[in-house]
């Protein structure tokens, strides 16, 4: 905490100004500055890809499967951003992705058709996330292992339900989300799912009463619960939030991938938490940037695909991601402590 | 003053945050064997003075000398090897560890360079406890689990566990009970009776002249006075000094008839099982009304169980005749109950946030539909509460952490005024409030009150109570032991009560 000054006084007690630029230039330069720092990373990224493999990478198909991979991990990420602000933390959100993927490919479910995959992949991902939800805001357990524990089950499930098989989509109308004849001015159906769940997701979190709880609750639930706030439902709503999210991610993948398999969503978790820590959100709550976190995203696929164009292996590419981390929190943490 | 080479001198220090010129050239001498007292506002520099001189912060400018030697303290642990021992107001002790690993943490008594010697460390962590007037603390226990006054003795312990030759004290009675400070002032004496300097932080003016040899003022991050004599320079002069201002704190004038009205807050019969007995109290709209006690004898607790932070084990409270939902603090809330509490950081405040955030949130759905925020009518109705209680500064955009201790207090008040509660909670609404905003943090609260708000007030500092209630409740080991118009009491009356529990005349 640094020092409490109070403003001088006069001699008729009126405070004279602060020094310094007014509060709001303050904030606005700092939110600038980190969404800054991320659109030029991403720059810089469009750069080495553009210069190591011009015609792969530039191609306009590249680039639209750039996004349309982005969209899966990034809907996760939106809905992972909301719990780590509220102070919390969704570790199942790849299992459920798994689970809901492959209980939405069942055959049984294909009968039903698109709605019917659509609906049942939702209502896997609500469902778990009410579980989460129930365990953590009324089972006072920690969201830890309470996400932990689903992570284990869900995916134990998920096996269950394929018994390792991969689920092929019949139904076509799934199938041609994902097909260029379904893009609209060259942009994928996907990648406007996941562009609403964004703006919706930045509305929610910064313009209603839920996102002021979930902000709330998660710079100081003690101070939210005395003020009024019901900081358990809030909980409980934001695990119920994170699993519609795995839901529709779950339906993107698969469109996209025209299979539900028990594999799906693998490590989804720590590449959501990750995205989120680069694009500003506080692990530990209170503070969060949606826009930040989908950047985050925007720059963890373009390397995948980078490293890939480039025939590179997996191993670099996971230690290039580790160091990213690692230079955006120490960059952050620089901007954060020069205020 | 003996004219012996001072042990400590700090000269011309400045300090600058981003913004905010924190320290602008202190000077500081502090003899060995004296207590030093560093009196000022809060804001006026004091904590960063004294973290400077604990190696927490380092200097822009200036200079330090330790017996005559210009030094630098790089860190707290060349501080602490020279001889500086700080013991903070927010106590920093590992709450999973025992005393005596708590006393000996970084210098623990080894075997072998790594085995440590825990027979050793108890030993000796019982000499510095028996020292300190506490022989009853086991160095065994967890640290966790003692009270707070334990565990200002032990932050003590530890930093007589180091060689030290001054010791810097920060609000160190502030969660203390009154012959826990007698026994924190006897500490003090054996101290300086050893030649050991102590700097002495306190809002107190009575404890300063009571231990006090002399009296550094600073204001605005200047020293406006040095080595004052603590005994005979007038309150008057000191307060001027901090303030700038030639006043004591004033009570506002309490309305001419008492408030006959329906009490609007009724408690039955409220008890919990090892706070408080069965309690009975009312407030009437336009009443304020003071809970008199000691740390510990239950007032807070009675303050959270009221709000329904806290189940009560029987009992119940009703506002306007309407019984509420017990351990409900939405229930509380909605019958238009608001609560300022104790620890206003942990508790009540958004850190992270700015003013207007930390005001509305108690009442965004009047500024929603839908669960959309209009955030025009939300800024609007920030500034004009900020406004009423002219809050300083006056504009609501700013982050509340930037705020003093008074007007973070104000940002907890215009949240319920905001609101539209009817009955205020108040729990010790001064404690980190300077000496100058104290008076129109009461002024504030009186007019509430003649707005037709009901206040309950509890206060340690029994002047606050007598001087701002209307009528007061005195409360000893969690029971009622007297009831009466403020006017009828003075503070001698209510400590014999709050201490003996009769009636004394």
């Amino acid at each position: 905490m640094t020092q409490h000054v109070s403003p001088p006084r006069d001699g008729t007690g009126k405070a004279a100004p602060l020094e310094g630029p007014p509060a709001w230039r303050v904030r606005l330069g700092r939110a600038d500055v980190r969404t800054l720092t991320l659109l030029g990373v991403l720059a810089a990224l469009v750069l080495i890809g553009g210069v190591t493999q011009p015609d792969a990478f530039l191609d306009t198909r590249n680039l639209q499967l750039v996004l349309t991979q982005a969209s899966v991990i990034g809907v996760v990420t939106v809905g992972m951003t909301f719990v780590i602000v509220s102070g919390g933390i969704d570790l199942s959100v790849g299992a459920i992705v798994a689970l809901s993927s492959v209980w939405a490919t069942t055959v049984a479910t294909q009968e039903f058709g698109f709605f019917g995959i659509l609906f049942t992949a939702i209502v896997v991902g609500v469902g778990c996330g009410l579980v989460n939800g129930v365990l953590i805001a009324f089972g006072q357990m920690v969201p830890f292992i309470a996400t932990l524990a689903m992570l284990a089950s869900a995916r134990g499930l998920a096996l269950q339900i394929t018994d390792g098989r991969t689920q092929v989509v019949t139904v076509p109308g799934v199938l041609d989300l994902a097909e260029r004849d379904a893009y609209v001015l060259g942009i994928p159906p996907l990648v406007m799912v996941f562009a609403a769940v964004t703006v919706i997701g930045w509305l929610v979190l910064n313009r209603t009463t839920f996102g002021r709880r979930t902000v709330a609750v998660g710079g100081n639930a003690e101070a939210a619960r005395l003020a009024g706030i019901d900081v358990r439902r809030q909980r409980l709503y934001l695990y119920l939030l994170s699993g519609l999210c795995c839901g529709i991610a779950a339906f993107l993948l698969v469109a996209l991938a025209g299979s539900g398999q028990n594999t799906n969503g693998n490590l989804y978790e720590l590449d959501a938490i990750a995205a989120a820590i680069i694009g500003g959100t506080l692990l530990t709550g209170g503070r969060g940037h949606i826009l930040g976190s989908v950047l985050g995203v925007l720059i963890f696929t373009t390397i995948t695909n980078i490293f890939a164009l480039n025939n590179l292996e997996t191993a670099v590419q996971q230690i290039a991601k580790g160091a990213i981390i690692v230079a955006a929190v120490l960059v952050q943490r620089r901007t954060a402590s020069t205020h | 003053m003996a004219p012996q080479p001072p042990l400590l001198s700090m000269s011309g220090i400045t300090k600058s945050f981003p913004g905010v010129r924190a320290l602008d050239g202190v000077d500081l001498d502090v003899q060995a064997g004296e207590v030093h007292c560093l009196l000022g506002q809060n804001g006026a520099g004091k904590s960063t003075l004294i973290k400077v001189l604990a190696g927490a912060h380092q200097p822009d400018t200036g200079t330090i000398r330790w017996r005559g030697e210009d030094v630098t303290l790089r860190s707290p642990i060349a501080a602490m090897r020279l001889g500086i021992a700080t013991i903070y107001q927010e106590l920093d002790l590992v709450e999973h560890l025992s005393v005596a690993e708590n006393v000996h943490l970084g210098h623990e008594p080894t075997a072998a360079g790594f085995v440590v010697r825990a027979k050793a460390a108890k030993s000796s962590t019982a000499q510095l406890l028996k020292r300190l007037g506490h022989p009853e603390i086991d160095p065994g226990r967890l640290v966790g689990e003692l009270s707070a006054a334990q565990q200002q003795i032990v932050s003590m312990a530890r930093a007589l566990s180091h060689d030290v030759r001054l010791i810097v004290m920060d609000e160190p009675s502030a969660a203390l009970d009154p012959d826990e400070v007698d026994n924190l002032f006897r500490i003090v004496g054996d101290l300086t009776a050893d030649g050991v300097a102590v700097v002495y932080i306190s809002h107190r003016l009575e404890e300063i002249r009571r231990i006090g040899d002399r009296v550094t003022v600073l204001k605005d991050g200047r020293a406006v006075a040095g080595g004052l004599p603590a005994e005979s320079t007038p309150t008057r002069e000191v307060v001027a000094l901090m303030t700038g201002r030639n006043v004591e704190y004033v009570f506002p004038e309490r309305p001419a008839a008492a408030p006959d009205g329906e009490p609007v807050l009724t408690v039955e019969g409220l008890s919990r099982a090892g706070e408080f007995a069965p309690l009975d109290l009312q407030v009437r709209p336009g009443e304020i009304v003071g809970l008199a006690g000691l740390v510990g004898s239950g007032r807070s607790e009675v303050l959270e169980t009221i709000y329904g932070a806290r189940k009560p084990d029987t009992g119940r409270v009703t506002v306007d005749g309407r019984p509420l939902k017990p351990g409900s603090v939405r229930a509380a809330v909605r019958a238009g109950l608001g609560l300022a509490p104790e620890e206003r950081k942990a508790q009540a405040l958004l850190m992270l946030e700015s003013v207007t955030r930390n005001v509305s949130v108690s009442s965004m759905s009047r500024f929603a539909k839908a669960g959309w925020i209009d955030r025009g009518a939300e800024l609007g109705a920030a500034r004009t509460a900020v406004r009423e209680l002219s809050l300083r500064p006056d504009n609501p955009d700013v982050p509340v952490r930037t705020l003093s201790g008074g007007n973070q207090q104000k940002a907890v008040l215009a949240r319920w005024l905001l609101r539209g509660c009817r009955v205020l909670l108040l729990d010790e609404p001064t404690r980190g409030v300077d000496v100058g905003a104290r008076a129109e943090l009461y002024a504030v609260v009186r007019r509430l009150a003649d707005e037709g708000l009901a206040v309950l007030l509890v206060s340690s500092e029994v002047p606050e109570v007598l001087g701002l209630a209307d009528r007061v409740l005195v409360l000893r080991e969690g029971r009622v032991v007297h009831e009466a118009p403020a006017r009828d009491l003075d503070e001698h009356r209510v400590l014999d009560l709050v201490m003996e529990g009769s009636p004394a005349s």
